[in-house]
């Protein structure tokens, strides 16, 4: 994580800060280059990176696990439309539902202080269930059938129009993502690196557990309600089926296959888990039909993937990514590439 | 009523304890949590589709022949894939079984003869009924509890008795004692998979008349989950009971209260039980090693 001191923090950080600005710049721009079939590739994208960062803290560098993330996304999707078709602003709805998922987050987090691993991952799978036989039944939320999500305008542009979603995503990307750096460099982050590697190593130096595994749970609760209320605008239409176990999965691929050493593993794995399906369609339609006709042939490659990477590149793309550049920067290479990732 | 709903429950139940027993069975011996239990379950379900729907063959040698495939599968598994991620964190051994499922699961739809559609094969039972007591009885129903006891009494017997089933049992509690008085843990495990898979797959083949074979089916093996949390997730008689419970708090809720609380209702049971009394009915609690 923080491991490598080849160069002085402020220098490395301030190499960071200008990328980062230079990739934001870039972002900013793509709406008058590309079309907006592309432009809403790329906010899905950004959306399922926003997931990503705080599935990067919990995981990556909390060390727990949630299979039921799902539930959040779906608090945060429909909690959002119903605020606002109760005529809440987007500027206020927003905040109350992430507010309230970090709260919900904090209390889901409470089997986390008596037990870990297994017994977690299985709680939040309950939670997740639950939360999606809800949603199924309330009459409020469309049950089964869903329900729309009202239209919705920011500053007199409406949400339905692309590019005043991706650049609304980009915003608040780029505010989850300097808030989750300040956190992973701070006292907090070092505290969840250390129960990460030890619990009983980080309580013996005076770690509060219990105190720290919650922050990082209900942070990552927050960031997928964020992007849930985000995903709202961008499908148009909710329904229970859009919010299951299968896509808490979903966001354990895109750690996995993104890498969870650093925060910009986020953005690999989404940019993964949202440019392979399409790709996918594409080939189908160029090959002759039969075999495109395969159904569920886009699970099999997920499945292919995570076992693929997990056996050999556990470290995700962002391992990968930093290994090589390890390597470019120390032009003979050998040995250093080890001390990069987590 | 009550007395059918209740036979209705025990059977579920008695399918949903099959799989939950393989699940704990694998994570007793190996310490994987074996997302692929409901998958390696639909496989079962399509190997019965395969023997008895589309071969042919007389219902009782398809099924043995369907299990027998399922076990073997559940053997290669190990061997192939999952002794060779032994020793990694358990987040990682969790996702090489998630996406072992995601695998089947699309070989399921692309197997000719098997496919995504719904399916289902003949068994002598269909809508026969027996008098037990009497009370009108479904066949089909009866099979599944029978079997399942069946089973129970041959694991027991399989465990107390048989050179391998003493060997398994010495693996799982400790290792490198198992390793020095000439067991070998790794081929011993291999074969934990396959009597895992194995039972997966009568599962599968018990279960298919009612919920039809196709590729999703799988997740009902999700069900093991609450059925092994309820029994303390290291016990098999545990998870046994643990799986007659969530059949009987599913047919009982679906009937008495609303379809919601049916799906919700094992995993309300399973957070509960975490957080009352995390080790289970049977008080079998893990101790994370340091």
């Amino acid at each position: 994580m923080v491991a490598q001191n080849t160069a002085p923090a402020s220098r490395r950080s301030g190499q960071m800060l200008l990328l980062a600005v230079v990739a934001v710049l870039a972002a900013a721009g793509l709406p008058f280059l590309i079309n907006s079939f592309f432009v809403g590739v790329v906010t899905s994208v950004l959306i399922w990176t926003i997931i990503g960062l705080g599935m990067v803290v919990l995981l990556g560098y909390s060390g727990q696990v949630s299979i039921g993330h799902s539930a959040f996304l779906a608090i945060g999707a429909y909690g959002h439309a119903l605020l606002i078709g109760a005529g809440v602003p987007f500027f206020l709805s927003v905040p109350i539902v992430v507010a309230a998922c970090l709260a919900v987050g904090a209390l889901i987090a409470l089997p986390s202080l008596r037990f870990s691993g297994v017994y977690l991952a299985m709680a939040t799978l309950a939670f997740a269930f639950i939360v999606e036989a809800v949603i199924g039944d309330l009459d409020i939320t469309g049950g089964r059938g869903g329900m729309p999500v009202p239209r919705e305008k920011l500053f007199g542009y409406s949400l339905t129009q692309t590019n005043v979603l991706f650049y609304a995503t980009l915003v608040l990307l780029v505010g989850t993502f300097l808030i989750a750096r300040n956190l992973v460099r701070s006292r907090t982050g070092r505290a969840w690196a250390s129960l990460r590697d030890s619990e009983v190593a980080a309580a013996s130096m005076g770690v509060g557990i219990a105190r720290y595994k919650t922050y990082a749970f209900a942070f990552s609760a927050a960031t997928t309600a964020l992007a849930g209320t985000l995903l709202a605008h961008k499908v148009g239409y909710l329904s229970p089926d859009g919010f299951t176990i299968q896509q808490s999965i979903e966001m354990l691929i895109l750690v996995v296959i993104g890498g969870m050493g650093s925060l910009a593993g986020a953005f690999y794995g989404a940019a993964f888990l949202i440019i392979l399906p399409i790709l996918l369609s594409i080939v189908k339609d160029k090959v002759p039909s039969g075999m495109g006709e395969l159904p569920g042939l886009e699970a099999g490659i997920f499945g292919a993937a995570l076992i693929i990477f997990i056996l050999f590149q556990p470290k995700g793309i962002d391992g990968a990514i930093r290994a090589v550049l390890a390597r470019l920067k120390n032009g003979t290479g050998a040995g250093r590439d080890d001390h990069a990732g987590a | 009523m009550i007395a059918e709903l209740l036979l209705n429950g025990i059977a579920l139940g008695c399918v949903y304890s099959l799989i939950a027993l393989g699940f704990v069975l694998i994570f007793k011996a190996t310490g994987i949590v074996n997302f692929a239990q409901g998958d390696i379950m639909m496989l079962g379900s399509f190997f019965g589709l395969t023997t008895i729907g589309l071969w042919g063959m007389p219902y009782l040698l398809g099924f043995v022949c369907a299990v027998l495939a399922t076990a073997v599968c559940g053997y290669l598994f190990n061997r192939l894939l999952l002794q060779h991620v032994v020793g990694r964190p358990e987040f990682q051994i969790i996702m090489v079984t998630i996406g072992l499922g995601y695998i089947l699961r699309t070989i399921a739809g692309v197997v000719p003869g098997w496919g995504s559609l719904p399916q289902r094969f003949a068994t002598p039972f269909d809508g026969k009924v027996d008098v037990v007591f009497g009370m009108p009885v479904s066949q089909e129903r009866l099979v599944i509890v029978l079997v399942t006891a069946g089973l129970m009494v041959l694991l027991f017997l399989f465990f107390r008795f048989t050179r391998v089933g003493i060997a398994m049992q010495a693996a799982s509690q400790n290792k490198t004692a198992a390793t020095l008085v000439g067991i070998s843990v790794p081929g011993v495990n291999s074969l934990v998979w396959a009597l895992g898979a194995g039972m997966a797959g009568v599962a599968g083949i018990l279960i298919a008349p009612i919920t039809f074979v196709y590729p999703g089916v799988g997740y009902v093996g999700l069900l093991a989950f609450p059925a092994a949390v309820l029994g303390g997730f290291g016990s098999l008689p545990g998870a046994f009971v643990g799986g007659i419970v969530i059949g009987l708090l599913e047919v009982f809720s679906g009937f008495y209260l609303s379809e919601w609380v049916r799906n919700a209702a094992p995993y309300m049971a399973l957070l509960a039980v975490l957080f009352i009394r995390p080790s289970g009915l049977f008080g079998v609690r893990l101790q994370k090693k340091v």
